[in-house]
């Protein structure tokens, strides 16, 4: 489970984003939502999302934050990344209906993983659109990459791109049937309980081991506390208390 | 001839590795990983008699070579564990060490009575050093005299030996121990993790939610070995050593300063194969320090010292 990946290409692409490209030692299936934890910083591991994945290649998309994250953005070409995974639940792709319309809404760096969600959908011939949320015009990435794949909405909070003002404003539920969702807690908070009949949400959380032994990424649930790690990071949407 | 396995009381272990309770859940993960036969044992997820959630969120912050958690002793109760995690565990060839939790003398006692009427358990770790909860944990194991009466009612009721956890949040750890073994421990396993606090520079608040917690990890390797080679002079019943350990040498170093086995704890979250490691790279290190079996070099950093 644990692989070593060489990096192909690291480079920013917005700000606030950086988007690593490394190889695979071999080919694999891995599905849009799970996450691959990092061995960068001094000690614990990393958990980074799945922007996009195929054959031997997989891609990341990060912002730097702090001690991990900065390790993250400075390797180089030819380097290699240890990594643990892929690890937890990802999107239903596989089990979405054909003729269902998916939504998928994401908000700064919770948008990565819906990208390679969006695409797998696109590639099963699924129906899709997307709401991408950002704070500022700099910020906004993949905007061309989503429209390739169907109908797409760009906000900004400061208006500098898109459509002024924050993510939820923008969505239309009508003849929608199932949400992917990802991104900042207060917007998860919002599209939790939309209208849509399946809604899905990938929850972000610091994490200890990533393989569910440590307890450290719980999340509150109606049956008490679920992790992050193991039980998601993609949940139905009734199954967490934000 | 097998240069790794050692005898503690109620544990026949074939190597000294284990992982240590609340870094390895109770085995269900990793058993998908290896083969958990190959470990000398596991000392499984404290229990309390009730279910407890633990901590809010967030419950870990990296601080240098190390992590401080407040997970606050999260388990599904004794019941559950009696019912649903050590009959899986009973699948393995290895000895099970049941950590016990709890708030009140009475708690502690009811918890150590019902898990040690199980087979599949072999000896207690008595958790008095905890310092993630409210009540009882830590209070219990910084008080020599409180330490040594739950020892004692432990004592009485544990059908299994029962290994004190010792906490190093106290002045003297040597008295600790000493208490305890007087009271009928039949071995310690220490340290426990060390209090501290990490503070969000943007907020100006701690990061945990607990706002304190227990320091593991590489940082606190040498005073483990410190308080390991401290205490191990002083008392006649075996050590487990534990706190920081990431590689074969550590492991060395805790049975060279007096442990007669060693507990390997956050490192399991930094490659959950390294139990496996570490014993499969025990045999080549020994050969290369020229050590024919494991306990030969236990407490030999010793030396010969004067007491003042």
């Amino acid at each position: 489970m644990i692989q070593q990946l060489t990096i192909l290409s690291n480079r920013k692409i917005a700000k606030g984003a950086t988007e690593l490209v490394c190889r695979l030692p071999e080919r694999q299936e891995i599905a849009p939502g799970r996450f691959m934890h990092l061995k960068v910083g001094p000690l614990l591991r990393r958990p980074i999302s799945i922007a996009d994945a195929g054959d031997d290649e997989i891609t990341f998309l990060f912002k730097e934050v702090g001690k991990g994250t900065g390790e993250l953005s400075g390797l180089q070409p030819g380097m290699t990344l240890d990594a643990l995974g892929p690890l937890g639940n990802g999107f239903p792709v596989d089990s979405v209906d054909e003729a269902d319309h998916v939504l998928l809404v994401g908000g700064g760096i919770g948008v990565p993983p819906l990208y390679y969600a969006m695409r797998k959908l696109v590639e099963r011939g699924v129906r899709c659109s997307a709401v991408l949320g950002f704070d500022t015009g700099e910020s906004v990435f993949y905007e061309d990459a989503f429209r390739a794949l169907g109908p797409t909405t760009v906000t900004t909070v400061d208006g500098t791109a898109g459509t002024k003002g924050f993510v939820t404003a923008a969505i239309e539920t009508e003849g929608v049937d199932v949400l992917f969702a990802c991104g900042p807690e207060a917007m998860l908070r919002s599209v939790q309980h939309l209208d849509i009949k399946e809604r899905y949400i990938s929850i972000e959380n610091r994490m200890g081991c990533g393989i569910g032994a440590c307890f450290a990424c719980v999340c509150a649930s109606p049956s008490g506390y679920v992790k992050t790690c193991t039980d998601g990071p993609v949940f139905r949407a009734e199954e967490v208390i934000l | 001839m097998n240069r790794l396995n050692v005898e503690l009381p109620g544990l026949s272990l074939k190597n000294p590795i284990m992982p240590a309770s609340g870094c390895f859940g109770f085995g269900e993960e990793f058993a998908g990983l290896y083969d958990l036969s190959v470990l000398g044992g596991i000392m499984i997820k404290a229990a309390t008699r009730d279910e407890r959630f633990g901590n809010k969120t967030p419950r870990v912050a990296e601080s240098g070579m190390g992590m401080l958690n407040a997970i606050g002793l999260q388990n599904p109760g004794v019941e559950a564990i009696l019912g649903e995690k050590l009959p899986f565990l009973s699948n393995y060839d290895t000895e099970i060490i049941a950590n016990v939790a709890g708030s009140t003398p009475e708690e502690y006692v009811e918890v150590a009575r019902m898990i040690s009427a199980s087979p599949v358990v072999k000896a207690l770790e008595l958790n008095i050093s905890c310092p993630n909860v409210k009540c009882g944990g830590l209070q219990f194991g910084t008080d020599p005299v409180m330490a040594s009466e739950l020892t004692r009612r432990v004592k009485a009721v544990s059908e299994k030996p029962v290994y004190v956890k010792l906490s190093p949040n106290v002045t003297s750890i040597v008295e600790m121990a000493t208490a305890v073994e007087a009271a009928g421990a039949d071995g310690l396993t220490m340290i426990n993790t060390l209090i501290g606090m990490r503070i969000d520079v943007r907020t100006g608040q701690p990061i945990l939610a607990n706002r304190i917690g227990g320091l593991s990890g590489p940082s606190i390797k040498p005073v483990a070995v410190r308080m390991i080679h401290d205490v191990s002079r002083e008392v006649d019943i075996p050590i487990i050593g534990m706190g920081g350990v990431m590689e074969v040498d550590d492991v060395l170093e805790m049975i060279y300063a007096g442990a007669s086995a060693v507990a390997v704890g956050t490192a399991n979250f930094v490659n959950p194969y390294i139990c496996k490691e570490i014993i499969e790279a025990l045999p080549g290190r020994m050969d290369e320090l020229g050590i024919e079996h494991i306990m030969d070099i236990r407490g030999r950093a010793h030396g010969h010292l004067h007491r003042a």
